[in-house]
């Protein structure tokens, strides 16, 4: 029998165990969540014409979709400077994710491509290899009506790549904004 | 005062008187029952010897000897009997007397009863089916999935080339329980891609025991127990042992394994006992699956007192290993399985080596047991004091310098019971015990991304009683039941968003904490009261030949996945969304089993029917999108379904050293409203092997096994449109067509040595998929990104002493 007083001397530990604090635990920063694409074209021709493109889905992964927003038509015949930002508006204050993308630009690319209507995308912004990165690019319509420009950023493609298709890696982000060209 | 002193002597000394005038009556009777230590069953023929008269008896059938006319006395009694130790004790006469005096069979007897107790089912009734110490051996460089398979009706549900997780009739996870050394394994087995924390070199015996809860440790296993167990140590002066090496081609490493044992015929002992592992890249025929090495270290410890009367012991057991996910099965989005569906061979295709990168998991699962028995007249009582604490970590390719895990759970158990085990008399028997646990489930908020599974406290509270017992010679009766009572106490941050949108705001506004805006900090607490039972017959036809029929209810609440599950899983590319409101799942299982062995043959048809009420399982309901693109949308679902299945084994000896073997199973599974099959159903395997043994030359042993596995034919449609914007098309995510049938040869040898000392080696050749077939097997669920593993050329080495 004495081996089962040694082994009721297990039972305090067990209560030990459950009279743990109650707290809540503390919330998660949820660091790597993208909420927001803002993409932000300027008319070469003319510096008051600025076209903004975003996708902002504040509750990410949650049941509400995305909204997105196109400011205004774009303009045939000239150019655009376009810059992208992304942001992780989950965080007070939000995070601005392009640093992050910047600092591993040779892991990232960012990929162009229209719909419906003819566009021409160069890309402005390189990595330390000298291979396209496209967080700067330069957006040209070539002719007009309306279609969809999709713009796609891949997290460790293969670089240099001869575009999305072959690229490999994993979609970090994939949004289409729907254009009209006047 | 010489008064005083007269009357004092007077009284002092009448009791002396009158005393010693009883004592000269010497008419006192003295019973004694002679019975064995182990059973608590009367011996016959035992004899007795009043030492100090001389005078000598023999017990009759019940153990009984009577001595009459005895004085008042102390005697010394020698009692003996063939089978056991000669005992000497003295007793007392005072008036008439019974005692009972127990003898301790001889050792070598001893041992006998020791290796019945090892190969005691877990229950008359239930038919098990038992992996051999040999098998065991002849695997252990394999997982313990692996090792399961041998077992007809058994498949394995993989993620990737080495983790995989046993499945028993169709079911797995949550619904197969898995005993280790007596200890209910908690690893968050709820994860399909979490294999259980089990080093399978720590193990002597398994037994299988499909469709039916094992109702002293479960009541919830829908699906089944795997029960795992180190043998029992001998009671003799010994030390014994093994050791093993192994080396495999196929991810170009290997492992050692050793154990030894010091016992001692007083009943103390101890076993030490440890595992390494390690291995690269696995290969397809075609080409290196990068990132599928791992390396495992596993160590177990336990000592105590064996003796038949009680004993106790202490057990400890570490098991740990870092497991490299296939590189190429990260998948982002619907559009990047598509992708690598479309591909067929993985987009990242490195050198061989031995590297575990990211993406990986590392696990450690430390076990520590306490356990004591007493036997009493009324039967064994013992009683088991455990813990553990399973630590998982999951790294993922993460952006930016994090190489923090992605996932960081923690969960410890604290378990009690006491168990109680008698005999009657009637050839019957009764368990019967009482348990308690605590759970603590803790996820590290350090990773920076949401939690899949909350912070969650369960307290477990089980009754269970099973009789058993036999009308005649031929029939067996078993019945039990189980009552488990589970109290959960969650804390979990809910999207807003989806609180509202699955109306738990109106459903339970009671669990609310805070509304933070974005997050809803949540406590929900649940009660689940379960009931599950057993009805068993056997009916032994004669010798060789047995019926089995089993009915077993169980009841399994819902997993803490099943429950909590809220957003995107990225593993599995996919939004997984549980339900709070989900009841336990019922499983009604009915199994008829025909067994039948002789010298030349055996044969195992077992058939079976499980009826399950709310089984819960995922479903496909929509695609979603976000920021990062579209997701398939899946939620838990609690729907009534059917499984049924049949299983054939039958082994043949034709000449005197030539065996041939079959093992044939089928398994369907369906929602029951409306027919639709359930996902992840294993197909029709066939399996056939030839041998031959040449036992002059050493033990020589050569065998060839087919592996026929047909293609699922029968799977629900999960599959969906996807827009593929850069296209202006859509594509077909196919996440549900199964692969083909494939055909796989293996070729095994065996021979054996004796080596001077009185020890001996076994050498093991074994050759798996000898024809480096090409294939997918629809139980990987990374069947979109690789297919299985080429030729592999495994040789080990082992040593008994």
């Amino acid at each position: 029998m004495k081996i089962f007083k040694y082994a009721l001397l297990a039972i305090p530990f067990l209560y030990f165990s459950c009279s743990d604090d109650d707290d809540a635990p503390e919330p998660i920063n949820e660091e790597e969540v993208i909420t927001t694409m803002t993409v932000t074209l300027v008319n070469h021709q003319n510096g008051s014409d600025v076209v903004t493109m975003q996708t902002q889905d504040l509750d990410g992964d949650g049941p509400n979709e995305p909204v997105i927003t196109v400011s205004g038509p774009l303009a045939a015949g000239t150019s655009y400077a376009g810059s992208i930002v992304w942001l992780n508006e989950m965080e007070d204050p939000a995070e601005n994710i392009t640093e992050e993308i910047l600092e591993e630009d040779d892991e990232h690319q960012v990929f162009f491509s229209a719909t419906g209507v003819g566009m021409e995308f160069v890309y402005m912004d390189f990595d330390g290899d000298g291979n396209p990165l496209g967080t700067q690019f330069v957006l040209a319509p070539l002719g007009t009506g309306s279609g969809s420009v999709t713009i796609t950023l891949i997290h460790e493609p293969t670089k240099p790549n001869d575009g999305l298709d072959t690229a490999g890696g994993s979609i970090d982000i994939q949004t289409s904004f729907a254009v009209t060209v006047e | 005062m010489n008064f005083i002193i007269k009357i004092l002597s007077f009284l002092l000394i009448i009791p002396l008187y009158i005393n010693d005038a009883y004592a000269q009556d010497c008419e006192y009777k003295l019973s004694i029952q002679v019975i064995d230590f182990q059973d608590g069953l009367p011996l016959s023929n035992a004899t007795v010897e009043i030492n100090e008269l001389g005078v000598m008896g023999t017990t009759d059938f019940d153990g009984n000897v009577i001595f009459e006319n005895l004085c008042k006395d102390t005697f010394l009694l020698t009692v003996s009997h063939e089978d056991c130790v000669s005992s000497t004790q003295s007793i007392d006469i005072k008036k008439d007397t019974f005692s009972k005096i127990r003898l301790e069979p001889h050792l070598t007897e001893l041992e006998e009863i020791m290796v019945i107790s090892n190969n005691r089912n877990n229950s008359r009734t239930l038919f098990e089916n038992k992996i051999s110490k040999e098998v065991l051996e002849d695997y252990n460089s394999r997982t313990l999935g692996e090792v399961l398979k041998t077992v007809t009706g058994v498949s394995s549900l993989n993620s990737g080339s080495y983790l995989s997780k046993p499945v028993i009739n169709g079911l797995h996870s949550s619904r197969v329980i898995l005993i280790n050394n007596g200890v209910r394994l908690e690893d968050q087995e709820w994860g399909i891609e979490h294999a259980p924390s089990l080093d399978i070199n720590s193990i002597d015996k398994i037994s299988i025991i499909k469709g039916a809860s094992a109702l002293k440790y479960a009541g919830d296993a829908v699906g089944g127990v795997i029960i795992a167990e180190s043998s029992r140590e001998k009671l003799l002066d010994t030390i014994y042992g093994n050791a093993t090496t192994n080396l495999q081609s196929n991810g170009r490493g290997g492992g050692i394994s050793t154990n030894f044992t010091k016992t001692n015929s007083n009943g103390w002992y101890y076993r030490l006992q440890g595992t390494l592992k390690r291995m690269g890249d696995f290969e397809t025929p075609n080409y290196v699956m990068t990132n599928t090495g791992f390396s495992e270290h596993n160590l177990s410890l336990k000592a105590g007192l064996n003796r038949i009367d009680y004993g106790f012991d202490i057990y400890y057991s570490l098991f740990s290993n870092r497991l490299g996910i296939l590189r190429s099965s990260h998948a982002h989005t619907a559009i990047d399985i598509i992708n690598a569906i479309e591909n067929d061979i993985p987009h990242i295709i490195e050198d061989f080596s031995y590297d575990i990168n990211i993406p990986r998991q590392k696990i450690s699962h430390n076990l520590l047991k306490l356990r004591g028995f007493k036997n009493f007249d009324f039967g064994k009582l013992s009683m088991r004091y455990d813990f553990q604490s399973n630590d998982r970590k999951e790294y993922d390719i993460r952006r930016g310098d994090r190489t923090r895990p992605a996932l960081d759970l923690n969960l410890q158990t604290h378990s009690i019971a006491f168990d109680l085990e008698s005999k009657f008399d009637n050839n019957s028997n009764l368990k019967a015990g009482i348990s308690a646990r605590y759970q603590k489930n803790f996820p590290d908020p350090a990773t920076g991304v949401k939690r899949i599974i909350p912070d969650y406290k369960k307290y477990d509270f089980s009754l269970y009683s099973v009789y058993d017992t036999s009308f005649s010679k031929n029939w067996f009766l078993e019945a039990g039941i189980r009552y488990d009572f589970s109290h959960i106490d969650a804390y979990k941050y809910y999207r807003t968003s989806l609180w509202e949108a699955r109306n738990y705001n109106e459903l339970f506004p009671q669990f609310v904490v805070e509304d933070l805006g974005l997050n809803t900090l949540t406590n929900p607490k649940f009660d689940f009261h379960n009931i599950s039972s057993n009805l068993g017959i056997k009916y032994s036809i004669n010798n060789s030949e047995n019926i089995f029929f089993n009915y077993s209810m169980s009841s399994r609440k819902p997993n803490p996945s099943e429950l909590f599950s809220e957003g995107l899983h990225h593993s599995s590319a996919r939004i997984e969304i549980g339900d709070l409101s989900f009841n336990s799942e019922i499983g009604h299982n009915f199994s008829l089993t025909y067994d039948s062995s002789n010298e030349k043959s055996s044969l195992i048809v077992n058939t079976f029917a499980n009826v399950v009420d709310n089984f819960i399982y995922m479903i496909p309901v929509d695609l979603m999108p976000t920021v990062a693109g579209v997701f398939p949308y899946w939620e838990y679902k609690q729907e009534d379904a059917k499984l049924f299945g049949f299983d054939l084994k039958y082994d043949r000896q034709y000449f005197t050293n030539f065996f041939v073997g079959h093992q044939f199973s089928i398994i369907k599974g369906y929602e029951r409203a409306n027919n639709k099959p359930l996902i992840n159903m294993p197909p029709v395997n066939f399996k056939n092997q030839i041998s031959y043994s040449f036992p002059q030359i050493n033990n020589l042993n050569l065998s060839l096994e087919s592996e026929y596995v047909f293609k699922q034919n029968e799977y629900p449609n999960n599959n969906f449109e996807v827009f593929i914007p850069t296209e202006d098309t859509y594509a077909t995510l196919d996440t549900s067509t199964p692969p083909g049938a494939y055909h796989l040869f293996n070729f095994a040898s065996s021979i054996g040595f004796k080596a001077e000392n009185g020890g001996n080696y076994k050498v093991n050749l074994r050759i798996e998929n000898l024809l480096n077939k090409l294939y997918k097997n629809y139980l990987n669920r990374l069947r979109y990104f690789t297919h299985e593993m080429g030729r592999n050329i495994l040789i080990s080495v082992s040593y008994n002493y």
